[in-house]
Parts: C-alpha cells; sequence; structure tokens
C-alpha cells in the first residue's frame, strides 16, 4: 500500500456550529500541506478529524499509513524528569535509547533531561513534545502550531525537520499562523470551506 | 506496549510514588484508629461493627485518587497520543484497573490485620473480612475507575461522583458487609460475582466515556 491521506466531502460540527464544509484533500508520499486560517475556523478539529480522534459531521478520511500527533498537549508527565517522560513514549514506540538521544541532542534537549517536565519553558516543551513525534516514527505527521513559542533558530529547525521527513517520503499536514519555509508545500486555505 | 503502560501507571499511582498517593492507606489506618474513640472502647460493639467500618474505609480508600485516575491523562492529552498508536482506550483502561486496584488492594488486605487489633476483630470474623475483601477491592477499584472516566469531563464532576458512587457501590456492601452479620460465607460469592461483572464492565464504559469527553 503506498502512503496516502485523504479527505473527501469533510464538514465538521463543534456545538451547534457548523465549522466548515465540502472539504476535501488527497495528500501523497513527501507532500507537505500547510493548513492557514484565523482561531477558531477549525484548524485544530480538522487535524483531530484526520487523526481519527475526532467523528467528522460529514464525509470520510481514509488514511495508509500510521499517523503521528504534535499539539499543545505535551503527553509528558509534569512531575517527571524529561528523560524518564520521554522514555516512557520510547519503550512504546519501541524506540532504542540512541535513537532518542541523538533526537534530543537535535533537539538542543541535552541538559534538560534531569529537569521535571513543568520546570520547562514553553518553547522547551515544544520541543520536547518534537522529541517525542521524532521518536515515534510515523511516516504521517499532523503537526498543529508547531512553531508557537519557538524562537528564530528552533523554527528553522522545525522547517528543516518538515523538509527531511517530506525528502524521506512522509507526509506533513501543518496547522500554523507563522511560515514555514518549507519548500514546494501546498497551502490549504480553510476559510474557502467555511460554512 | 502494556509492559510500559502498567509500569507507568504504578508508578503514579503507587504509595510513596508521588503526591499524595498514599493517602488511601493513611485514611484507611486514620478511620480503624479513630472509630474506637468515636463510638467507645465497647469490645464487643467494635467486634459486632467493626467489619462494616472496615469495609466503609475500603471503599472511601478506592475513591480517594479519583481524580488522579483519568482527568490528568485528559489534560495532557495521553489518551490521544495512545489512541494515534493504535492502543484502544479500553485496552488503556484495563491496565489502568489494573494498576488503580495494585496501588491499593493487597495494602489495604495487609493494613486490615492492624486495624483488627484495632477493632477487636479476630478468628472467623476476620476471615470473613479478609476474603470479603480480596473479593470486593476489585470490584471497588473498579467502581472508581468508572466514576472518573464519566465524570472526567464535567465541570461538576466531583459532586456527580457521590451520587454515582452510592448505587455502584451498594451491591458489593450488601453481600460482602452483609456476610460479616450472617456469619456466612456462601453471600461473599455473590460479592465477588458482582466484583467481578464491574470488572468487566469498567474497561468498556470508561473507554467509551474517554471517547465521549474527546467530542466535548
Amino acid at each position: 500500500m503506498t502512503l496516502s491521506l485523504s479527505a473527501n466531502d469533510l464538514a465538521c460540527r463543534r456545538g451547534d456550529r457548523v465549522l466548515f464544509r465540502g472539504l476535501s484533500l488527497a495528500l501523497g508520499p513527501g507532500d507537505v500541506c500547510h493548513v492557514t486560517g484565523a482561531n477558531g475556523i477549525g484548524k485544530t478539529s480538522l487535524l483531530r478529524i484526520l487523526g481519527g480522534l475526532l467523528a467528522p459531521f460529514a464525509g470520510t478520511v481514509s488514511v495508509e499509513g500510521s499517523m503521528a500527533l504534535l499539539d499543545e498537549r505535551l503527553a509528558l508527565d509534569p512531575d517527571m524528569p524529561l528523560g524518564k517522560a520521554l522514555g516512557f513514549w520510547a519503550r512504546i514506540d519501541g524506540v532504542e535509547p540512541a535513537t532518542l538521544e541523538s533526537s534530543c541532542g537535535r533537539l538542543s534537549l541535552g541538559d534538560l533531561l534531569e529537569v521535571p517536565v513543568r520546570y520547562l519553558s514553553t518553547g522547551q516543551r515544544k520541543r520536547a513534545a518534537l522529541a517525542r513525534l521524532l521518536g515515534q516514527q510515523t511516516p504521517i505527521w499532523l503537526l498543529d502550531e508547531p512553531l508557537s513559542g519557538l524562537d528564530q533558530p528552533s523554527q528553522a529547525l522545525v522547517a528543516q525537520l518538515v523538509a527531511e521527513h517530506s525528502a524521506a517520503g512522509g507526509i506533513s499536514v501543518v496547522a500554523s499562523h507563522q511560515e514555514l519555509a518549507v519548500e514546494g508545500r501546498i497551502y490549504f486555505a480553510l476559510a474557502e470551506f467555511v460554512a | 506496549m502494556i509492559g510500559a503502560l502498567l509500569r507507568r501507571d504504578l508508578g503514579r499511582l503507587f504509595p510513596f510514588a508521588g503526591s499524595g498517593a498514599a493517602l488511601p492507606l493513611l485514611f484507611f489506618l486514620a478511620v480503624a484508629m479513630l472509630y474506637p474513640f468515636a463510638v467507645g472502647p465497647d469490645p464487643s460493639l467494635l467486634a459486632k461493627t467493626g467489619g462494616g467500618v472496615v469495609w466503609i474505609a475500603a471503599l472511601l480508600a478506592a475513591i480517594l485518587p479519583l481524580d488522579r485516575l483519568v482527568q490528568e491523562d485528559i489534560d495532557l492529552g495521553m489518551f490521544d497520543q495512545l489512541k494515534l498508536r493504535g492502543a484502544s482506550e479500553e485496552w488503556v483502561m484495563a491496565v489502568r484497573l489494573l494498576a488503580h486496584w495494585l496501588s491499593f488492594g493487597p495494602l489495604l488486605v495487609l493494613a486490615t490485620f492492624p486495624a483488627a487489633a484495632l477493632l477487636n476483630l479476630e478468628g472467623e470474623t476476620l476471615r470473613l473480612l479478609l476474603i470479603g475483601l480480596l473479593a470486593g477491592t476489585p470490584g471497588l477499584a473498579a467502581i472508581g475507575l468508572m466514576i472518573a472516566a464519566l465524570t472526567a469531563s464535567l465541570r461538576a464532576g466531583a459532586a456527580l461522583s457521590g451520587l454515582l458512587l452510592i448505587p455502584l457501590a451498594l451491591p458489593i456492601l450488601i453481600f460482602g458487609a452483609g456476610a460479616l452479620a450472617r456469619g456466612d460465607i456462601a453471600s461473599l460469592g455473590f460479592a465477588g460475582a458482582i466484583s467481578l461483572a464491574l470488572v468487566a464492565m469498567t474497561p468498556f464504559a470508561a473507554g467509551a466515556a474517554i471517547r465521549a469527553a474527546r467530542e466535548g
């Protein structure tokens, strides 16, 4: 099966409001899709629908390949040292300690592994979540605001990671207000589908 | 994956592992210690009612860590991440039920010995109490987890927990604690059966509750 992520005629309802409808999307290996739109337009909901975490109001999603999600929720135990909290996911994902170490090094988390997660700054948290994402080694990335809270060098690093993921044949769907400096990204304006 | 999950759950819930995790055990012993002071030191009265007090203390110990059981992991996005890795909510909840029981059940049975000394319980009564607690605590753990999952996404969850607890806990108490009054081991079989039914039901109920919380 070749890698693919597609949505057909999706609609999303939150409460009594339909956020968007008639949304279709088809992504294949190497695609980077940058979802844009104002606050509250449904970017996060779209990502959660694609990830199978939220049932669409209408329409279907079909996925070939495993998915990883990065959102504002860390999924790292706040009381644990960062290294142990990442170690939990490494055991779940079957990641070698060496691989985890190298991705932590890349995200400049090496010195923070002994620090409890709750003491980390916003940017450090985001980088910790990225380390979890890299460890997962899945072909489809769903990134919800991956750049928020990051400084310039880290933003450039995220763009580079997405570019490398794409070059390796992976799919990325990125919801962000900020510019993502990746060659060949596809813009997807959610405003066109507002109900 | 199940091993890693169980390790994490136990690490969070086991006594002395983190903030407030030893509370159920201390609470249980505190009730046993204070009860003779509250009703007076009459040995026959203590022997007659002590077993029931131990049961109530066990029930309360099972629901003390409710707010740590499910809510925190929803806020952290743990269940979302596990779902994306193909772990069903039912499995995750089954593992958590086991961890929850391990974190208080066996210790409570052990703590029953000092509690029994304080409450003048011995011989046949102590035996019925110990067997009853072994049969009943898995059910009490299941009730705790089910309530925690059902109320995790509600703002007035704590108030609702108390209301949900009463009907769910009644059958186990009737047969489990009731066995002490009648001196009848057969009704412990009923307590065990109810306990098992609750254990079987909880992963599905709690899993459905977590999925429903996502939509909220």
